[in-house]
């Protein structure tokens, strides 16, 4: 039946052409699928791997079996297997004309190859041919291949054809070459750093596609520098704005959302933008306060941007409202079903609840149950919350559930990040020190091998230092329940190395300190220790030491000293270890034994580790003797730093010289353009905004005015669009929506009242729902949130503070946004507010969709200038007008200064250059011999 | 950014990996193990993600759908969305079931270039390009009726016939 079944998904597969195979392949598929071993499997590809070796040597291979033997590298690739015999195939078949043959090719290469293989410069040339095709498929194929194949060293070879690509006239393909673009910058920014002002310019492209592209690189420029992208926070509100309203075409929409993945890219966009800025909050307020009533919470999608909402909500400075309908969203997250919506409804309150406390409150039952989840991904993302929400009132309770859980798991990983968290959260929250060394006493016996030696260095240090107040009783106090605890545990089988020093460095220092323990008693456990990690060191090392200070605070003392025999048994073991450093050890124990009590106090003085040792770092007692051997016709000393930086002068550099031509030779014609070619040939190319965004970078003070200037410039489109909606609109709108979300909420009031008497309170509200709580649960809720309520009061009137403090620190930021419109007069953003309340009556978005549809039925036109143009005398102003028309004329002018560059710029001579290297060694790519490459590749 | 695209089927095997950076053929098996081994052991009913730094480094979610004998699974970063990738992946199965009429399993494994086309009309150098089924089928089509023109050769595999009278 089940081969049935296989050989009509053939048949079937036969008629969709393009993408068949050979019964050879299926064959190979089918066995590797019904091997029951991964030894069967192994043998199988193995012999398949023996097979394509030697079919690829066969001379002639028709075309057509030669891509199916590169499908079939790729396949054992994937299961594991080296293909790297076959790799040059695939390199010479990206060669082919054949598009279905070059696609292949391509494919193969990029799975294949990374950036820095030597067969890439074999394809770097096809990819600049591949890249002027007239046939777009492979174009988008040579552009699918740069983002694997092309590094730094690359980037200039292709960069112009790449930039040329950004205006092509398929949309497909300006997207693609948009985010070949984002990947160079990826990789190599100071490459392409001149053409950054790109991504801004195709924000405006009339493609929606396009633009949605964009905002892949314009979110990776700005997160990492938010504050030259300041501008751009209207034009992106607006296109947010369009958006949600469905101006864009229904192509767009998925599951009956508008272009679902462009809104989470612009949110998680306005997010880096908003945060700390109130005017950019503001502006976006409205938006957002939309979007919670405008998505749909019963789809994946709409949740999706539900939860970037909340996301942005906790980023920028929101207002009283959008927390409330964050918190809503939060709240319905938290009880659905869905474990996905629960992880989401996590994570958004641990983000909110850095802006308001008390928020976690309502949901306190909520996140228990998430606590005992047995899922794995939610139980870790509440701890992660509680983490966030550790206070002095509750951290016992959490930590103690963190080392729970820490027990309960394998992952290393996680292990390691759980105790690392469990051991920030004591020390920085210890209710009493009692409580911080059972808690480190628990960490280091679970996770000690995974804890960072600091913790346990830490541990020792607030051991021997105390609560650092002169309260020796308490220290002592401390001390003796340190050393209990260690005796009780060290005779647990298998404690971590790191965890076992630690107990032999306190017994030493503190077992007999107290006078409860007897040194023998001690000394026997330090022993027994030695013995039992025999074959740790580091172990041995310790307790060694420890017992050296217990006989030496029993000498000191004045007591008699009666070495065990275990002990002295250990020591005559040590004496002859091979490691020097535990020898060494040894024979100052041996050594100590025999002194009497002053001179060994004054070696090992009681309860001294905190004191100072001072160390005569330059050897000044040393001083005469030198003085002495001076005299008498000595060498003066010359340091080791001095002496090898001669070294380097003399011999290394000229060495390096001769080395790096001869090694490098291949790449030489590659890197030949990087100084004088593409950043020249780009700077004419983009002449209007390109300069400025140059100088700005240096002398941001001076140009900024500038810049700012022609920035906006580029987007201008949007930037009027989004004036002519005016202020009174705005202002209207945000009213209703704040009346229509209380009567939403029903109880608006809840959160805020809650704040008093918030412990009960929320409390109360869910019980009737749930009437079987567990009580425990209850319990582990009061402790956990209830210590809160206190702290929010403060917390709630800090809140209140602090909108006034931001206003304080705002004025910085805010005329440097006004400063924008009343600056020169050729600024766009001037004519906005006089045009605001003429054309009101005339929808902007209609026009702009007009103009969409009319560009795409005549193809021709997709220049965006072009576009703005035309749209230009409905602002009615003739200055205006003319500086539009120039800047279009000019942005027109464009793909001709490209096409004169790359015509005649130097990169066909460079093409030129690399073929003939490519040649004169021996490589052609028609060639059918593939022993010449093999030579050249050895 | 996405950093992997993987199928894998219930057993384990890949049926297609893409990593956008590149990994060398052994860190590529370790990690495909490495996540294997983590989805079979999550129970039904939970959620779709994971945090899964210990293989592929600090901040690296994963989410995955279990589809009959597949596993479809995307790693990324944390400048993607858990839940909209969860509809890319969506997406992606649904632009398959599409293309083959009903996907199944075999029809992934058998045809593996097409497989390829299809993922990357989705994903391009590790961010979303397109996000309709429709349109990257319209791409794909494209792509074959090109194809199929510029090809002299006969692609129609013999061998099924030949099969077929076995």
């Amino acid at each position: 039946m089940e081969q049935l079944k296989t050989i009509g998904r053939e048949l079937a597969m036969g008629s969709q052409g393009g993408f068949g195979q050979s019964k050879e392949f299926l064959d190979l598929v089918k066995s590797i699928g019904e091997a029951r071993s991964k030894a069967e499997e192994d043998r199988i590809v193995l012999s398949e791997i023996d097979i394509l070796k030697r079919r690829l040597l066969e001379p002639d291979i028709p075309k057509r079996k030669m891509k199916e033997y590169i499908i079939r590298l790729v396949y054992i690739e994937m299961l594991g297997h080296d293909a790297s015999f076959g790799y040059i195939h695939a390199v010479k078949m990206t060669h082919d004309d054949n598009l279905l043959l070059k696609r292949t090719g391509y494919l193969a290469v990029t799975l294949f190859l990374n950036e820095d293989h030597d067969l890439i410069i074999l394809i770097v040339n096809t990819i600049q041919k591949d890249l002027r095709s007239d046939n777009f498929l492979v174009v988008c194929a040579a552009l699918n291949a740069i983002c694997r194949l092309i590094n730094e060293e690359t980037i200039p070879a292709v960069l112009p054809q790449v930039v040329e690509l950004l205006n092509h006239q398929k949309e497909a393909v300006r997207k693609k070459a948009i985010m070949a673009l984002h990947r160079f910058h990826r990789k190599s920014p100071s490459s392409v750093s001149h053409l950054i002002s790109n991504f801004r310019k195709r924000l405006c492209d009339n493609d929606p596609g396009v633009m949605g592209a964009t905002l892949c690189p314009l979110f990776d420029l700005i997160s990492e520098d938010v504050s030259s992208y300041k501008d751009l926070v209207s034009s992106f509100v607006s296109i947010l704005k369009q958006v949600t309203e469905r101006r864009l075409p229904k192509s767009y929409d998925y599951h009956q959302m508008p272009a679902p993945f462009i809104q989470i890219k612009l949110l998680k966009i306005m997010a880096l933008l908003g945060s700390g800025d109130k005017n950019a909050s503001e502006i976006m307020s409205m938006v957002l306060g939309d979007l919670f009533r405008k998505c749909d919470s019963s789809t994946n999608i709409g949740n999706a941007i539900l939860y970037e909402c909340i996301r942005c909500i906790s980023c920028i400075l929101p207002n009283p409202k959008l927390l409330e309908a964050a918190a809503d969203a939060i709240s319905k997250f938290l009880k659905s079903d869905s474990h996905n919506l629960k992880y989401m409804g996590i994570d958004g309150l641990g983000r909110l609840i850095k802006i308001s406390p008390d928020i976690a409150e309502q949901h306190q039952l909520a996140v228990i149950d998430c606590l005992e989840d047995p899922d794995d991904t939610l139980k870790r993302k509440t701890f992660e919350l509680l983490y966030k929400m550790t206070k002095s009132s509750n951290v016992e309770v959490i930590v103690d559930r963190m080392i729970d859980y820490m027990i309960s798991i394998n992952d290393n990983h996680y292990k390691t990040e759980i105790a690392s968290r469990c051991v920030e959260l004591a020390e920085q929250f210890a209710p009493s020190n009692q409580w911080f060394i059972q808690i480190m006493n628990k960490v280091f016996e679970h996770a000690g091998d995974l804890v960072n030696i600091k913790v346990a260095h830490n541990l020792m240090r607030l051991i021997a230092e105390g609560f650092g107040e002169d309260d020796d009783d308490a220290d002592s106090k401390l001390r003796l329940s340190a050393v209990e605890s260690y005796l009780q545990l060290i005779s647990e089988p298998k404690l971590p190395s790191l965890f076992l020093q630690v107990i032999s460095w306190v017994l030493g220092e503190y077992g007999t300190a107290d006078g409860k323990y007897s040194a023998s008693y001690i000394s026997g456990k330090l022993c027994d220790v030695a013995d039992a990690y025999s074959s740790d060191e580091t172990v041995k090392g310790y307790a060694v030491s420890a017992l050296m200070k217990i006989y030496a605070f029993e000498i000191a003392s004045g007591r008699k000293v009666d070495v065990l025999p275990e002990c002295q048994s250990l020591i005559e073991e040590l004496l002859a270890s091979h490691s020097t450093d535990l020898q060494q050890r040894a024979y100052e124990l041996q050594a100590l034994l025999a002194l009497d009590a002053r001179a060994v106090e004054s070696i090992l003085p009681l309860d001294a580790s905190c004191e100072d040792i001072e160390v005569d770092k330059d050897l000044s007692f040393l001083n005469g003797y030198i003085q002495q051997a001076i005299e008498s016709g000595a060498q003066p000393y010359i340091s080791e730093r001095e002496r090898s930086g001669m070294f380097e002068t003399t011999d290394y550099h000229p060495q390096d010289h001769h080395e790096v031509p001869s090694h490098a030779l291949r790449f030489e014609a590659y890197e030949l353009p990087k100084p004088s070619g593409p950043p020249q040939a780009s700077n004419e190319l983009v002449p209007v905004p390109e300069p400025s965004y140059y100088s700005e970078s240096h002398q941001p003070v001076s140009t900024s005015l500038v810049s700012e200037r022609e920035s906006s410039e580029i987007k201008l489109r949007l930037d009027g669009v989004k004036q002519k909606w005016g202020r009174p609109s705005y202002q209207s709108t945000t009213a209703a929506s704040s009346t229509t979300q209380q009567a939403a909420n029903g109880t608006p009031t809840h959160s805020d009242a809650g704040v008093g008497s918030s412990s009960s309170k929320p409390r109360s509200s869910y019980e009737p729902k749930k009437p079987e709580i567990d009580p425990e649960k209850q319990r582990l809720a009061a402790s956990l949130f209830g210590g809160s309520s206190s702290r929010t009061d403060k917390k709630s009137s800090s809140g209140g503070h602090k909108p006034a403090k931001e206003t304080v620190n705002k004025p910085a930021a805010v005329p440097k946004e006004n400063q924008t419109p009343v600056q020169p007069p050729p600024d766009l953003l001037d004519l906005g507010e006089p045009t605001a309340t003429t054309v009101t009556a005339m929808d902007p978005f209609k026009e702009l969709e007009g103009l969409m549809d009319s560009s795409s039925q005549d193809g021709g036109s997709s220049d965006v200038m072009g576009l703005y143009s035309d749209a230009a005398p409905v602002t009615t102003t003739t200055s205006v007008d003319s500086l539009l028309s120039e800047l279009s004329d000019s942005s027109k002018g464009n793909p001709h200064t490209y096409q004169s560059q790359t015509s005649k710029g130097p990169n066909t001579k460079e093409a030129l250059e690399k073929d003939a290297l490519v040649r004169q060694m021996g490589v052609n790519p028609t060639s059918q011999n593939p022993t010449l490459f093999k030579d050249l590749l050895g | 950014m996405i950093k992997a695209v993987m199928m894998l089927n219930t057993q384990g095997k890949p049926r297609l990996a893409k990593f956008y950076d590149y990994m060398p053929v052994e860190k590529q098996q370790e990690l495909i193990r490495g996540v294997f081994s983590v989805l079979c052991s999550r129970p039904e009913n939970v959620s779709n993600f994971l945090e899964i730094d210990s293989l592929f480094g600090p901040d690296s979610r994963l989410v995955y759908k279990h589809y009959a004998t597949l596993y479809f699974v995307l790693v990324f970063d944390g400048s993607e969305n858990e839940l909209a990738m969860l509809d890319l992946i969506q997406v992606l199965v649904e632009t398959l079931d599409k293309c083959f009429s009903n996907v199944c399993e075999l029809d992934i494994v058998f045809n593996y270039s097409k497989m390829h086309a299809v993922v990357d009309e989705i994903v391009f150098g590790g961010q979303v390009l397109e996000t309709s089924s429709a349109e990257v089928i319209k791409a794909v089509e494209e792509i074959s009726k090109l194809e199929a023109a510029s090809n002299s050769i006969s692609l129609v595999p013999k061998s099924v016939s030949g099969w077929r009278g076995r």
